[in-house]
Formats: structure tokens, sequence, C-alpha cells
């Protein structure tokens, strides 16, 4: 076990690191620089000044490497935009109204879609399954665009039941200003959470210690709450990784549609200013959730079910 | 379809029902009627597949049958809703182009970009799931650490850096979707060869003097290509969206030629007022459409070409 996630370690090493290069890579070859008159209007003199305080005049993988030293000893730099602000400060201020919008989203859609994917299995091939499968098949495929879209012609224009953000953290909130944007960001959630829950569901009724219990004449409730339940849980730890990873780095497309100050629209932002530390640090951080859930997710996995044996072959 | 060249499960038990009746004369149906079958059954699956059609030849047809030009603005006749002006069905825009014209070229747009990329996608799937199954080693090795990286990419953050670099247009969005969503269909080709490559008929072919080349078109092509269909068919939904979404923030299509995401995220400015709402509810609509068409269609296939998925034994 021990040797497992040491290896896992160092192949998750691995990824930052060609993740952290490619972003530096990409960053530096796009035309246009954080210190251009666009952005911060400044003679050529000091133009040239900044670059070089900044080390910009330097190449890419100088840099990178310079950010990945200061990085591991947590020093992840200044933001050029905003001066003098540490950018984990900045980061943090925007995260909050993310955070929020992703848990409220997963607190509401991963029980419905549980719930809706056991139903689904249970009334196998009736009418209430055709509905429930095509009401998933229809939110997981829908863009987010489109229910982003539909959502406010529908609540904000027409019903005017819900308003826009006014650019405040959203945990400042009234209910107002976040039920929308999380029922819309949940709606892939129940869809993908349907599915496989009705497929899991599925396969656990068609084993044979479902049959035996049946067999001997247990009642319909126990076999399901007790034999069937607890064994379609397992699958969903897996998808549990990916839908929590979604839920802490928030829907850029969500954020700025309803004008919410979260991470995703903060790095568009940082991408007009060509804010590097910023965009690193968002792109770094992101990577890291996503690789460390999934490394949890696989050793919670074979805690929970001893079939599976850690790294063993294909 | 390579779909005749199936270890014909259907076509067995077809030879066995005419053994049954050997008076009569029988027809055993080929795993491309069974499947036709099988697919025709499901109502939703025809009707995805009809939609998709219609989209596809609006697309190709587009030259011919779009009433106005594109980017034919017309400031006299901006703000047209639906139906108010003969001569634009789907009423103008705020620069008084024509919608439903901006709409047909606006699927033409989107099917060239989402299946370009699924082209280019398969076509690296099958080089590299084939290198990684067949040969292993090295090959299985660099496939791995790609998919990780990969994986670990933030996917929008990571499209919109990459669009920075290499601009906005129809091919360089095609190339922003297709180098994240190869490595998926690569392991699903990597598994489908795993399991075909030790086979009898694989040995026994290999014994009798095939070559490489030949075994891998001959025999482990046919076994890959319906599962490869399958995921497909879920993945150009996903492919769409991406370019909708890429347009919707200003790093997919250039301009002057229209994307349902660009024209959804024009409105954005307009919607203090529902009397404008229509120029983005149209795209919106068919974007939904398009994608729920491929991924009823999606469905169909699947129940239809894996005899083993759980609508199929119905």
């Amino acid at each position: 076990m021990a040797r497992y996630i040491l290896g896992r370690l160092a192949g998750l090493v691995f990824v930052l690191l060609t993740v952290s290069f490619l972003t530096f890579f990409l960053m530096y070859s796009t035309p246009g620089g954080p210190f251009d008159e666009l952005n911060q209007p400044l003679s050529p003199e000091a133009k040239a000044n900044m670059m070089r305080k900044y080390g910009l005049d330097r190449p890419f993988y100088v840099n990178w490497w310079n950010w990945v030293t200061k990085a591991v000893q947590g020093d992840f730099g200044m933001s050029y935009y905003y001066p003098n602000t540490r950018v984990i400060d900045l980061f943090s201020k925007y995260w909050g109204s993310s955070l929020m919008l992703g848990f409220l989203a997963v607190a509401w859609s991963f029980p419905l879609g549980v719930v809706l994917g056991v139903i689904a299995a249970l009334k196998r091939n009736t009418f209430v399954d055709q509905v429930i499968t095509t009401v998933a098949l229809v939110t997981v495929t829908v863009p987010i665009i489109s229910l982003i879209f539909f959502g406010i012609a529908i609540f904000v224009i027409g019903l005017k039941w819900f308003g826009f953000n006014n650019g405040q953290p959203l945990y400042q909130q009234p209910p107002n200003a976040w039920v929308l944007p999380a029922f819309i960001f949940g709606l892939g959630t129940v869809g993908s959470l349907t599915r496989y829950t009705r497929s899991g569901m599925l396969d656990v009724l068609s084993q044979d210690y479902i049959r035996t219990a049946r067999a001997k004449g247990l009642n319909r409730t126990v076999i399901i709450m007790k034999h069937a339940m607890r064994n379609m849980l397992i699958p969903l730890v897996t998808i549990f990784g990916p839908v929590l990873a979604n839920a802490i780095t928030g829907s850029t497309f969500v954020e700025i549609a309803f004008a919410i100050p979260g991470i995703g629209r903060f790095f568009l932002e940082s991408i007009y200013t060509r804010d590097y530390p910023v965009i690193i640090f968002t792109v770094i951080i992101t990577a890291t959730i996503l690789t460390i859930s999934n490394l949890l997710i696989d050793i919670a996995y074979t805690l929970i079910d001893p079939r599976v044996r850690l790294g063993g072959g294909h | 379809m390579a779909v005749q060249n199936l270890p014909a499960q259907g076509a067995t038990s077809a030879r066995t029902a005419a053994r049954g009746t050997p008076t009569m004369t029988y027809k055993p149906l080929s795993p491309t009627q069974l499947a036709w079958r099988r697919f025709q059954r499901n109502r939703l699956a025809i009707i995805g597949l009809f939609i998709v059609l219609i989209f596809i030849a609006a697309g190709v047809l587009a030259p011919v049958i779009s009433p106005f030009p594109y980017d034919k603005t017309n400031l006299f006749k901006t703000w047209l809703p639906p139906g108010r002006d003969p001569a634009h069905i789907l009423g103008t825009d705020e620069l008084g182009r024509d919608i439903l014209s901006r709409l047909i070229w606006g699927a033409r747009v989107s099917l060239v970009v989402s299946l370009a990329a699924t082209a280019i996608v398969v076509a690296l799937a099958l080089l590299f799931g084939f290198l990684s199954g067949y040969f292993g080693g090295a090959w299985d090795y660099l496939l791995n650490r790609a998919f990780e990286v990969i994986g670990a990419l933030p996917g929008l953050l990571f499209q919109i850096l990459l669009m920075l670099l290499i601009g906005n247009g129809i091919l360089q969005v095609t190339i922003a979707i297709s180098i994240l969503g190869w490595p998926g269909l690569a392991r699903l080709v990597r598994a489908q060869v795993l399991t075909y490559k030790e086979r009898d008929f694989v040995s026994a072919a290999r014994s009798l003097g095939a070559t490489t080349p030949f075994i891998l078109v001959r025999h482990l092509l046919p076994n890959i290509i319906n599962p490869l269909i399958v995921a497909i068919s879920f993945a150009i939904p996903g492919f769409i969206g991406t370019e909708a979404g890429l347009s919707f923030l200003g790093y997919g299509i250039n301009d002057p030629l229209p994307s349902w995401g660009k024209m959804v995220g024009a409105i954005g400015r307009y919607l203090s007022s529902p009397n404008y709402l229509y120029v983005g509810v149209i795209p919106t609509i068919a974007l939904a459409l398009l994608v729920l068409g491929f991924s009823f269609l999606g469905d169909g296939l699947r129940d239809a070409l894996d005899p083993s998925s759980d609508r199929a034994r119905l």
C-alpha cells in the first residue's frame, strides 16, 4: 500500500511539472504581455524595467524552473496587475464564491441523482424508467451555455423569480442570487449520477447473491436496502472524485453568465491582463485538485471494496 | 461499416433457428440487419437520426438554402422579431443580419468542427491505441503518461490559453478540441486490442503467416469499431458544446463566420429587455436539438451494436 501511494505521488509530481511547463510555454508564446500599452500604460524605459524586475526578459523555461523552486516552498508570487498583492490572497478572495456554488450544486444534485438512478433501475423498462433516463440524457448532453440561457430566459427575464448577481461574493447574497446558478450547475451532475447509479444498480440486481436472497424468501425492501444498495454505493465512490473536483474548481460559464465573482471569471480577467502568476496558479491548483481527488478516490475504493487490489496490473 | 465482420452472435442464433425448422427456407439475418432491427425499435434513436440528418443537410446546403449571406448587415432592419418581416422568417439581430441564415451557417460551422475533431481524435486513438495495446512497452508507457497529463489539465482553461496562442478560427478550435479528446478513446482502443490479441483467431491467423498490419486491420479493427462508434456518438455532443462554449467566451470561431455559441454570447449585453431575447433563444434551441439528436442516436447505436447492453436483450 505504502509503495503504491509513493508511486502514485511520484506520478503526480511528474504530471504537475508537465502541466506547469506546458502552461508556461503557452503563456510566454502568446502574443501580448502583462506590461503592454493595453494593460499598463508605461514608457518604454519603465516597461523594460518592469520586464526585468519580473524576469520577463528571460526565456520561459528559466522562469518556469524559478517558479517551480519557489512554488514548492509555498511561494506563488505576486500579481502583475494588482501590485503588492499575493496571488494566493487574490485567489482565496474569489474562491469562496466558486466553492459555495459548487457545494450547493453537489448538495442537491448528488442525492437526487442517486435516488433517481435507483428508482429507474427498480422500475426498469417501464414508463418511469424511460422518463428518468431520457431526462438524465438531456441534462448530461445539453451544453451548459444552453442550460444557462434557458434558465435566464425563463426564470430571470420571463418569470422574474431571480436576479443576476451584483458582483459581490456569493456568500453575502440572499438566496435569490444563488438558487438558479446552483440549480443550473448541478443539472449535469444529476444526469450523470442517475445514469451511473442506474447501471450500477442493474448490475448488482443481476448478481447471484441477490437471487439467493430472493430465493430464501426475504422481502423486497430488505433485499434492496440491505443487499443491493450497499454494494451499489461502492462504484459511486469513483464518480464522487470528478464531481467533487468539479465543484471545487467551479464553473466558468455559470460565473460569467450570472456575474458571480468566482475563480473561473477571475481566470478570464487574468487572461485579458496577462497576469501570468494568477494564470499559472489557477491552472496548477485545478490540476492538483483533479489529480489528488483521483488518487484519494482510488485509495478509498480499495478500503471499501476488498476485491480491488492496488497496482495490480491491467 | 465493418459491422459485418463481428463474431456473429446474432447469426449463430439465426442459424440454430434455421436448423430447427428445416422445411422452411429461412434466410439468416446478418449482424448488420439485426443491429438495424434493434436500432429501429428505439423510437428516440430514430428521432435523433432524423434531427442529425436535417442539420447535416442544412450544413451541407448552407450556401444554397440560406436566404442571405451570413454577414450581410442591414442597419435599417435591426432587431426584427421572428415573423415580422416575411423576408426574415426568424428575424434579424442587432446589426440587421438574417438570423435564419446565420443559424444555417452556424450548423455548418458546428458540424465541421465537431466532425473534423472526431476524425482527428479517432485517427490518433487508433494509432496510439494499436501501438500501445499491440506492442506495449514504451508505447504503453507513453500513452499512460499522456493520458495522465491531459487528464489533469483543466480543460476549458487550457483550451482558452491554447486558443490565445493559435488564434481564433475553425481549424484552431478543432485542434484545441482534438488535443484534449484523444487519450480517452485511445485507452478504449487499447483495452479492446488487449482483449482480442490473445484470442485463438488471432493466434491462428499469426500461425498461418498473417502479417501484423493484416492482423490489425482484418482481425482487430472490426472488433474495435463498434465500441468506438458508440463512444464517438457520445463524444460528438461534447465537441459541439466545447466549440459553442469557446465561441461564447470569444475564444472560438473568428468573425464574421457565425457560430451558435457566438450568437448566444452576443446577446449578453441586451439581456435587460425581453424583446431581444429571441436572438439568443433561437441558437440555444438549435444547439440543444443537435446535441440531443447525436446523443439519442448514440443511445440507439449502443443498444443496437452492443448486444450485451442492458436494453438490447429485450
